[in-house]
């Protein structure tokens, strides 16, 4: 419609109803809001640039276009300014873990090393919306961890140390100090677990993992990072051990560097560069209820149930477990993660029964021995590792960005992401986060 | 639920299983370098197809291999570990390392 027609209609409209002066002031509002939308003056500008062609050659082709992939991309492009980057995802962006998870936020881990960069992965939420100009709606409201074993108290006490050597707020909480963060949690001492003490971590958060993926492709993109969205990958080129470009099913490109950031895929992706992987990948399924009244403002996280909660921005309690019992390559979910999932989320919550279930899905979780991550090198030169996830992953996207970035620009490991190398496993030096990855084991 | 075929016990729930990873050819722990332990204890194939795998029956303490496909979740086949291992294995003790303090 052009603009002179939609004067007419508004010519119309007005004359229509200008007997009725309330009726007149109800109907210009829409007119007023078509008519800018029409105008030439504010053309609708796309997330993205539209599709292109493959080059034949890039400087780093990233694949996996997931949050890690993405941020890795960004940073790449506006730490170092090296723009002339590849992302490539056999399907959308995003349509990995990084859109499977619970979103949750943390770094009350119990390693020195895994705090120290969950620590500041944290606070580079922080800042994420203003840095990427993209609200990731982050919402920083506490996570609070229980314990109803001796044991398990005895690693929150350490856990707390660790965290308070490290300047991140992690401390032990009693029993009356739980009922005061979380009033509507149902806590009998004759239960089974009954709840004995916790851990309270005022930093953490939640974020709309969607839309951390979208800023940091949309970001990436502004400066330079081409992304190729259902472009898979399906070998890897190399040369006396190096990496020296990949095969598409959009046609092979030359790389300086290559990077593997596909989570559950990750051992199937390695196998293209001709080396195995310490990974195993797991379904790790979750699932959300109906959109309830704000109840509930901390995220509540139980080791010896198997579950934990959080409420989202639309009153939705968005609920986590455990990972699947055996090995799989798929997304589908299952009615016996839901029985037992809803049934220890009850023991916490009872008054939850009646609640509406809406959705249930998984992620394909890249687990490892230690459940910490694989950063740095590879067994093939200029072939970069970012695996191992597990169910731990979204929490770290901006610093596994920034730092997996600045070892591919200077060609060095960071000290900060070192004790993450593939070849701890060469001296036993695992990074051992079992305990502290709460309920996925 | 899903049922899978104990060669036991027959068609039992699969949550009455454990599943023990890779079956795997241990390699002779004297007689290797220290890398080809490593990939031995930490690395798997982790195969997206069908792989061969260590399952228990946990309230028999019965244990088998099963073949099944890690993309469409189908379980192709399970059968006694007798069908693999039918052979004596020796266990020898090696001769203990000279102590190079001494």
């Amino acid at each position: 419609m052009t603009e002179k027609a939609a004067s007419s209609l508004t010519r119309i409209c007005l004359s229509s109803t200008a007997a009725d002066p309330a009726l007149h002031r109800i109907e210009i509002m829409p007119i007023g809001l078509l008519k800018y939308g029409l105008r030439r003056a504010y053309p609708a500008k796309p997330d993205l640039p539209p599709a292109q062609e493959l080059k034949s050659s890039y400087d780093v082709v990233i694949i996996g276009g997931g949050g890690h992939g993405l941020a890795t991309a960004y940073h790449l492009a506006n730490d170092w300014g090296i723009t002339n980057v590849c992302v490539l995802d056999k399907g959308y962006i995003g349509g990995g873990n990084t859109g499977r998870n619970t979103s949750v936020i943390r770094s009350n881990y119990i390693t020195p090393e895994s705090v120290r960069f969950y620590k500041a992965s944290v606070n580079m939420f922080d800042g994420l919306s203003q840095e990427l100009d993209y609200n990731v709606m982050y919402s920083k409201r506490g996570q609070l961890t229980l314990a109803h074993t001796d044991a398990t108290i005895r690693t929150f006490r350490l856990r707390a140390e660790v965290g308070k050597f490290h300047g991140t707020g992690i401390e032990m909480v009693d029993r009356k100090a739980i009922r005061e963060i979380v009033p509507c949690l149902h806590m009998p001492l004759d239960a089974r677990w009954p709840v004995m003490a916790g851990l309270w971590h005022p930093e953490a958060g939640t974020a709309r993992h969607d839309a951390v993926v979208w800023g940091y492709a949309a970001r990436a993109a502004d400066r330079g990072v081409e992304i190729h969205q259902r472009t898979e990958v399906t070998g890897i080129l190399q040369e006396n051990g190096t990496a020296i470009g990949v095969e598409t099913t959009a046609g092979s490109i030359h790389a300086g560097a290559v990077v593997q950031a596909v989570a559950g895929m990750s051992s199937v992706v390695a196998k293209m560069a001709g080396f195995r992987l310490p990974i195993r990948t797991y379904p790790l399924q979750a699932m959300v209820t109906q959109p309830l009244k704000s109840f509930i403002d901390p995220l509540v996280s139980s080791s010896a149930l198997h579950c934990y909660i959080s409420q989202t921005a639309r009153g939705e309690i968005v609920i986590g477990g455990g990972s699947d019992p055996y090995e799989l390559y798929s997304t589908r979910s299952t009615l016996d993660l839901k029985e037992s999932l809803i049934a220890h989320t009850l023991e916490l919550f009872p008054f939850l029964a009646d609640v509406r279930l809406v959705r249930q899905w998984a992620g394909m979780t890249d687990m490892t021995p230690d459940y910490s991550p694989i950063m740095g090198e590879s067994p093939v030169k200029n072939y970069w590792l970012d695996a191992g996830w597990g169910t731990w992953g979204f929490k770290a996207t901006p610093a596994t960005g920034k730092f997996m970035a600045q070892a591919i620009a200077i060609g060095r490991v960071p000290d900060i992401i070192a004790p993450f190398r593939l070849a701890r496993f060469d001296t036993m030096a695992l990074v051992n986060e079992m305990g502290a990855t709460a309920a996925s084991h | 639920m899903k049922v899978m075929r104990c060669p036991l016990n027959g068609d039992r729930n699969i949550n009455e299983f454990q599943c023990a990873g890779e079956v795997t050819v241990m390699p002779d722990a004297a007689d290797i370098s220290d890398d080809v332990w490593r990939d031995y204890l930490w690395l798997s194939a982790n195969e997206a197809g069908v792989v061969r795998e260590w399952w228990c029956h946990l309230p028999t303490s019965y244990w088998f291999i099963a073949e099944r496909n890690t993309v469409t979740d189908e379980i192709v086949r399970t059968y006694p570990s007798e069908e693999v291992f039918n052979k004596r294995v020796e266990f020898v003790q090696p001769e203990p390392a000279k102590d190079p303090a001494a």
